[in-house]
This record gives structure tokens, sequence and C-alpha cells, in this order.
């Protein structure tokens, strides 16, 4: 297998010395074998360049050996080590008997393995592989190795596929820019080529520009790099949006629930981070339990994982509030002490039973990996969990609304005597209300543990912004709580370049503790005397 | 007229109080220091300091059980001014240290010199000197405790609400401590203390004097706060607490009164926490963790809300329970018990420890009598 592609590459160097005459033949290939003998780095890089030129037939063997430390040279002889460990003369290719004595490796330096970055791209630009061919072009676009500058023109003027074309002449541009001594109109043609190409690569070769350029020359570089930086901070600032939405989505998320305990029912619950933890941690046990029993099933182990750490998490929510909560209605900060209390007792619990450490939740393929959409680098997990975040919106969002269980939901929250009057049992609604609430912070501990630690301290590192959330985007609103989690992920992730991670999130605690002292109701508060009560 | 002040309506309660802790801050360091090892009445250093961090525990949970007991004000973070204070003793004992650190430095802090700055920060200049040190462990947490109680007492930010903002400061303090350019030691805080007022922090007879100060100030914010609770306006607090909107209506301008309580007992904290650094030898970031400040909360529910005996108590009978548990092998059961006591406190005993024995001997010594109509806290 590992000859094909030496084979490909020899073939394709016979095509170029087929369709470049402006190859220079005048060097013999015993020169570049005499150089390698020399011992010195800047005689070896003339003796690639020597050898890509004259199309010597071992070229491409010999500068792969090279470029892997197994070109030995001594006495006049040079000869290449193959990877399996054996012994071929360098020049013609036989095999040698026994491994040759007195032979060293050539020694490479920096400069030269740029070099025989370009060398090994411009042998293969004329594969026949178009991808292969790109990838040969973007190593030529790396090396600016002037060298290469005939292979490449021969290799765009046969070139058929948009793609490869399109990257060859910008490696040719690329090369161009550092050639001093090639036509000026040239040059500035490549700058433009560059200028469109427009990524951080482009940027960087055009800085590379010599600083003998003409004035014509180094305005049009100047242009270029400003409309490059433009377009690239525009990118940027469309990635930190990016990772705003996400943040925002998974802030959105973990809330959520607390929006429906917090915000329906009024109850402090500070073991709402814990239920995101139970969640994440039935993902560990159903993986585990599907890699133990049914491996086939892995990648629905998140779609299995959802429903049980639902019920899961729910039930211990239905239990914490029949076994504590409900003695303690109308004494909101009682109730806040007693479920910090079943937080601690729950994270002692997991703790005890899996472990203090880190736990491992693998991911499914379709959440692995990522994809480039523009300058954008986009990651699977974090999309669908964007997509999950706004799925589990619009589910509670049905249920408030077109349920019936909803609508008596609403009933207790606006006024429980006249919804107990009405026959509503709110004992029962309350209990429901608060399971709801707690499952889905364990469907949100499913996503987290997509990108998050699965620990016992889980749940602990999103309570507080969680409240944050809910307390910004006004009690009892679940709009609100949407709109008040987006625009914290995107402030959060807007502020971080410029003021730091810490920085920028103590700014947005600072931030909200005023915003609560201009509207102590949150963005979109609840009118009427319903609140006061 | 101030010994009138402090001492009026001084109950049985607080007689027997202010007699245990004068009685402990007399012997305790005596029996340390005169006391040969052997004895049964020696008490070791260690158990002096162990001791001594309870005593200034209780400090800081009169000091919460003065807004929440008193004024209905759930602070979840009252730790934020405890730190706070700690830290300003804090930097004062680094300053002590001299050329003795790792680096010989004479001006700056070991962290300082191994981050490669140059000077000193201006917020560093002047705690070399103690009195201005002492100041600066009143002023720090009072001042924030001002600005902050001023902002969200007169929009009228209450209950729930207040109880979450306070919890995102102490918050934003902690993230903020554990920037190392911040420089305040970031991660590791400040520690290896040298000397106090010319004296070695670790010699027997430096603790001993900690120790008793640790009670003398314990007397001195049990006297403040009982002064402040028993006088006219600690009357116009409880009615806060009880019924905020009919003070209001009143006449009363809450938010002042509010914000005057706030800030006396953000005080108190910052002297608890002063103390409590150069008998620990460390302070750091994790001292303004939320979870420390609802624990402190804890503290006064177990021992009584509204009721400052009770709070010091509970302090120092949840911290003595918790060395307890978490030296033997019962380690990891700890967080199971101080949950369970969470849960337990604010179900079955709503009063705490005190109130609670405080109904069973009225029920016992009046058993005809109703009991008393005491109305309880509000939020």
């Amino acid at each position: 297998m590992r000859i094909l592609p030496s084979l490909l590459r020899m073939l394709a160097l016979a095509m170029t010395l087929a369709f470049a005459p402006a190859v220079a033949l005048a060097q013999s290939g015993d020169d570049a074998f005499a150089r390698l003998n020399a011992d010195s780095f800047s005689d070896t890089a003339r003796a690639i360049d020597i050898l890509v030129q004259s199309a010597h037939p071992n070229a491409a063997v010999i500068i792969e050996a090279l470029a892997d430390g197994r070109l030995l040279a001594g006495g006049g002889a040079v000869a290449v080590k193959t990877k399996e460990g054996g012994f071929l003369d360098a020049k013609t290719g036989q095999a040698l008997a026994a491994a040759p004595a007195g032979l060293n490796s050539v020694r490479l330096n920096n400069n030269v393995r740029r070099v025989i970055q370009g060398a090994l791209g411009g042998l293969g630009l004329i594969n026949p592989d178009p991808a292969k061919r790109v990838a040969a072009a973007e190593a030529v676009f790396r090396a600016r190795d002037v060298s290469v500058l005939p292979v490449l023109e021969a290799a765009i003027a046969k070139e058929s596929n948009d793609r490869a074309r399109r990257a060859l002449r910008e490696a040719q541009a690329a090369i161009l820019i550092v050639k001093t001594d090639a036509p000026p109109f040239d040059r500035i043609a490549a700058v433009d080529v560059l200028r469109e190409r427009g990524d951080q690569d482009a940027l960087a070769t055009l800085r590379a520009l010599p600083g003998d350029a003409t004035p014509g020359l180094k305005e049009a570089q100047a242009r270029a790099i400003s409309e490059i930086e433009g377009k690239l901070a525009l990118w940027r600032a469309g990635q930190n949006l990016w990772y705003g939405l996400s943040l925002g989505s998974v802030l959105l998320l973990a809330a959520i629930g607390l929006a429906i305990t917090f915000g329906v029912m009024g109850v402090i619950n500070m073991a709402h981070g814990e239920m995101v933890m139970l969640g994440a941690y039935t993902t560990f046990v159903v993986q585990e339990l599907i890699r133990a029993h049914a491996p086939y099933l892995f990648d629905w182990s998140l779609a299995i994982a959802l429903p049980a750490a639902f019920i899961v998490a729910g039930a211990v929510g239905i239990a914490i509030e029949r076994g504590v909560i409900r003695f303690l209605y109308g004494r909101p900060l009682e109730t806040l002490l007693a479920t910090w209390g079943i937080s601690l007792i729950l994270q002692q619990a997991v703790r005890t039973a899996f472990g203090p450490t880190n736990r491992e939740v693998g991911a499914p393929s379709f959440m692995s990996g990522a994809f480039e959409l523009g300058g954008l680098a986009i990651t699977w997990n974090r999309l669908w969990i964007i997509v999950f975040a706004a799925l589990v919106f619009l589910a509670l969002l049905a249920i408030l609304k077109l349920t019936p269980m909803g609508l008596q939901m609403r009933a207790v929250t606006q006024n429980r005597r006249m919804a107990s009057a009405m026959g509503i049992r709110t004992g029962r609604i309350d209990a429901l209300t608060f399971g709801l609430g707690s499952g889905i912070a364990g469907l949100a501990g499913v996503a987290l543990s997509q990108i998050d630690n699965v620990s016992p301290n889980l749940g602990q590192s999103y309570i507080i912004d969680s409240f944050m959330v809910v307390v910004f985007g006004g009690v009892g609103n679940l709009w609100g709580t949407l709109i008040s989690a987006m625009s914290l992920g995107v402030a959060n992730k807007l502020l971080e370049p410029y003021a730091g991670a810490v920085l920028g999130k103590i700014a947005l605690l600072v931030f909200i503790i005023l915003f609560i002292q201009k509207r102590p109701r949150g963005l979109f508060a609840l009118k009427g005397r319903a609140v006061e009560a | 007229m101030i010994t009138r002040f402090l001492l009026s309506n001084m109950d049985k309660r607080g007689y027997a109080f202010l007699a245990i802790v004068a009685a402990i801050g007399l012997l305790v360091p005596l029996a340390n220091l005169l006391m040969p090892a052997g004895s049964p009445f020696h008490v070791s250093t260690a158990t002096m300091s162990l001791w001594g961090k309870y005593l200034c525990y209780a400090l800081l949970a009169i000091s919460l059980d003065l807004v929440w007991g008193y004024c209905g004000i759930l602070s979840l973070g009252h730790g934020a001014f405890f730190a706070l204070g700690g830290y300003a003793m804090g930097m004062y004992l680094m300053r002590q240290i001299g050329s003795r650190g790792v680096y010989g430095n004479p001006v700056l802090p070991d962290f300082m010199v191994f981050l490669n700055w140059q000077e000193l920060p201006w917020y560093w200049y002047g705690f070399s000197s103690f009195p201005f040190v002492m100041l600066m462990v009143l002023l720090v947490p009072g001042l924030l405790a001002f600005v902050f109680g001023w902002f969200a007492f007169r929009s009228r930010v209450t209950g729930v609400y207040l109880s979450i903002i306070t919890q995102a400061l102490t918050y934003a303090l902690l993230l903020a401590f554990f920037r190392n350019d911040m420089g305040f030691g970031g991660n590791n805080g400040l520690t290896d203390f040298k000397d106090i007022v010319g004296f070695n922090v670790q010699a027997q007879g430096t603790r001993a004097a900690l120790f008793a100060m640790t009670c003398t100030m314990l007397i001195a914010g049990f006297l403040l706060a009982r002064g402040i609770v028993t006088s006219k306006l600690g009357k116009v607090v409880i009615a806060i607490r009880d019924a905020e909107s009919r003070t209001r209506f009143l006449g009363y301008r809450v938010d002042r009164f509010k914000l005057f309580v706030f800030t006396v007992s953000a005080c108190m904290a910052g002297v608890a926490g002063a103390l409590y650094v150069p008998q620990v030898g460390i302070i750091n970031p994790s001292e303004f963790a939320p979870a420390n400040s609802i624990e402190t909360v804890i503290w006064v529910a177990v021992g009584g809300r509204g009721s400052l005996v009770g709070a010091a108590l509970g302090a120092v009978v949840v911290n003595w329970a918790k060395t307890m548990f978490t030296s033997g092998f019962m380690a990891p059961y700890w967080l199971f018990a101080l949950g369970a006591l969470f849960v337990f406190v604010t179900l079955f005993m709503p009063k705490g420890i005190l109130g609670t024995v405080q109904g069973w001997w009225e029920k016992r010594r009046k058993p005809e009598a109703l009991p008393a109509a005491e109305p309880a806290p509000a939020e």
C-alpha cells in the first residue's frame, strides 16, 4: 500500500516533465547527490530543488525519505532506508543487499523542512485525485517555496477542477508575493487573489511581502490586509455570537426548570442544580448499561437517557415536594434553607455511590465532530444542544398553554384559593409542577453531560447562574427566561474577548445586581396585585 | 449612660452568656499558659485556637442574626464581609513579614515577586500600620454594605430577591479574588504569617492573647447588638421584620433603618474575620464561597433565630459537631448530617435550640398558662 502513492508521484513527475518545458534541465541529478553528501543545510535544500526540477525518477522516494530522516549519505554514496528496513541505492533505485557502511542520515533544519514541504507539495500537484491536488496546493501555499513555481504554473495550465484550480492559483499567488523578481503586475494580481481568499493564512502571506516592493504593490497589500482584517473581525464577532447563543441555550436549559418551580410556584429550590446532576448521572448509568448489554444501541443512548432522566429527576422532585417543601409554603426563606440541605444530601449521596471523580459520558457519533460554515467553526454537540433547548422550551410552553394540567397550574399560580374553590386539587398540582420543573432539569442534565464534567459538583456550578437568569428575566414568565438566558449568554461571550472570562462574568453579576435595583421584578414582570401577595 | 444603654433590659440569659464568655476568655488562656502540659486542667494551644475559631464564627453568627433575626433581611452574602475583614488583616500580616519571605523582598509579598510585580499596588499602601488596618477592618465591609444596602433598600428589593443578589455579590467577589492580577494572592490567598504587632503569630502567648481578644470582641459585639435591638430603634427594626409595609405607612424611613442595621452587622462580620485570620493562619478566596454564607445562616437557624445568644450558641455547636464529625471515621457522612440538619431545623425547630428549650421550660413551669404569644418571625 505504501508504495502506491510514491509510484503515483513518480508518474506525476514524469508528466510534469512532459508538460513543463520551462523546467530547467541544465543541472544533472548527479549534482544533487554530491550536494546531499556535503552535510550542509543549504546544499541539502538546493539538492531538493535540483531533484524536483530535473525530475529525477527517484525524487519522490528520496525526498520522502529525507523528510523522515531515512536518507543516508556519506563517501559520495546516497542510500534510502525503506520503511520496511531494507536499503535502496538512491541514484538507481536498485535494492542493496546489505546495509551500506559509513553512511549517516542527512540532517534537517527548519529551512530544509520547509523546502521539503514545498517540494512534496510540488510533487503532489498533479495527483489524479482533485482533493489531493488541493491538499498539495495548500502545502505549497504555506511553504511559499519559489522553486515550485514552474511546476505549479504547469499544473494550473492543465487544471480542470474549479476548486483545485483556485487552490493552485492561491498557491501561485503566495509564491509570487515573496518572489521579488516576478513582474510587479503579476504580484499585484497575486495580492488580489489572496484578498479574495481572505482568511488568517492569506493575511499571514500578505504580511510576508518583502520590504523592497514597489509603492503600488505596497498600497495594494495594505488595502487587502485592512479588508481581510475587517472581514475576519466580522467573522470573529459572528463566532462569538454563536458561542453566546450556545452558552445561552445551556443557561436556558439549566434555568427553565427553575423558572417553573421558582417562577410559577414561588419556591426557591436550591436543589435544582442537583436535579441537573441527577440527569447527567442517569445518562452515565444508561450508557454503562448499553455498553455492557447492547453496544449497538450506543448511538441511541441519549435518546434512551432522556425519558429516564426525566423520570428520575421528576420522581426525586416530587418526593422532595411531598416530603419537605409542602410544609414550608409561604415561608420562602425557610424553603431556601431546607432545599439547600437537600442539595448537600444529594451531592454526598452521589459522591458516595459514584465516587468524587469525573465520570466519562460518551458522545454518540452524530454529536461529535464539527463543520465549517463560512468563517464559523460549529461543533455538532453545541448545535444539537441549541436545537434541544429550543424543543424543550416549546414543549414546556405547549404544556402550560395547551394542556388541562397547564391551565390548572396557571390557575393555582394566579389565585390559589380561588382555584381550590373551583375544585382544583392544589396540592396535587403543586407536586406535579414541581415534578415537571425537576424533570426538565433532568433533561438539561442529559444535554450538559455532553459538554461538562459529570461530577457531584455539576449542579453547584449552574445554580447561581440559573437564579440570575430567572431573576433577570422576570419571575413567572417563560419568554422572559428565554430572552434573559440568550442575552446573558451572548453578553458574556461578547465581553470575554475584551475583559477576559472572569472579569466578564463579574461585570454581568454586577450588572444584574444593579438591574434588580431598577426593576426589582425582572425584565418582564407580572402586572397586577397578584405579585404583591 | 452608655453602660445603661448596653445593659438595660438585659435578661438572665444575656447575663449568663456574658459570664460564660468572660470566664472562658479569662480561664482558657490561663489554663494554656500556666498549667503544665500533663495537668488535667491544661488546654493545648491547638484546642485553644480551634475554640478561638468557633468564637469568631459566633461573632459572625450574631452579626447575621442582627439582620436576619431582627430585621428580616436574609443575607446570603455575609461571608463576604467576614472575608473582607479577614483579607484586611491578612494584608497587614503580609506586610509584617518584611524581608523574611522566601524571596526576601523587603516590600513586596512573595506572591507579587513571583508574579514579577515591580512595586506595591496603591491599595496596599498603609496596611503596614496596625491602627490603619483596624480602621479598614471596619471600613471596607462597612462601606461595601452601605453602598450595596443603599441601592438595594432604597429600591425596596426584599425577600428572596435580596437573598439572591447578596449571593451574587459574594460570588462575584469570589471570582474576583481568585484572579491573580487582583493583587490578593489569587487562588492561594495570603498565608505564611510571621508577626502581629511585633509578636510571633505562632507563639503560645500570642495565641492566648488572640483568644482573649476574640472573647472580648464577642462580648462587645453581643452588647452592641443587644443594645441596638433593645433600644427604641430596635423596636422599629423588629417592626420592619414583622410588617414592613405597615411600618413604612406609619412614617418610618424603613430603608434607613435597614441600612443602619445592615452596615453595623457587616462591620461586626469584618471584625470576626480579622480575628479569625491570625488564629487560622490563612485567608483565601474560598471564604467568599456562597456555600459558606449559607452555612452561617444554618448556625443561626440551629441556635435560634431572633436570639443573639442562640446565634452564638448555634455557631459553636454546629462547628464543634463538624470538627467531631470530620476528624473521625464519620468524615464522609458530614454532608449528610449537615444537610439533614438544614431540613430538620427548618421543618421541626423553627425557633432553634434555644427557642425550643425555652418553650419546654415555660410549659413545665406554667402548665396551666397558654404559651407566651410570641409572634413567629415573618419573612
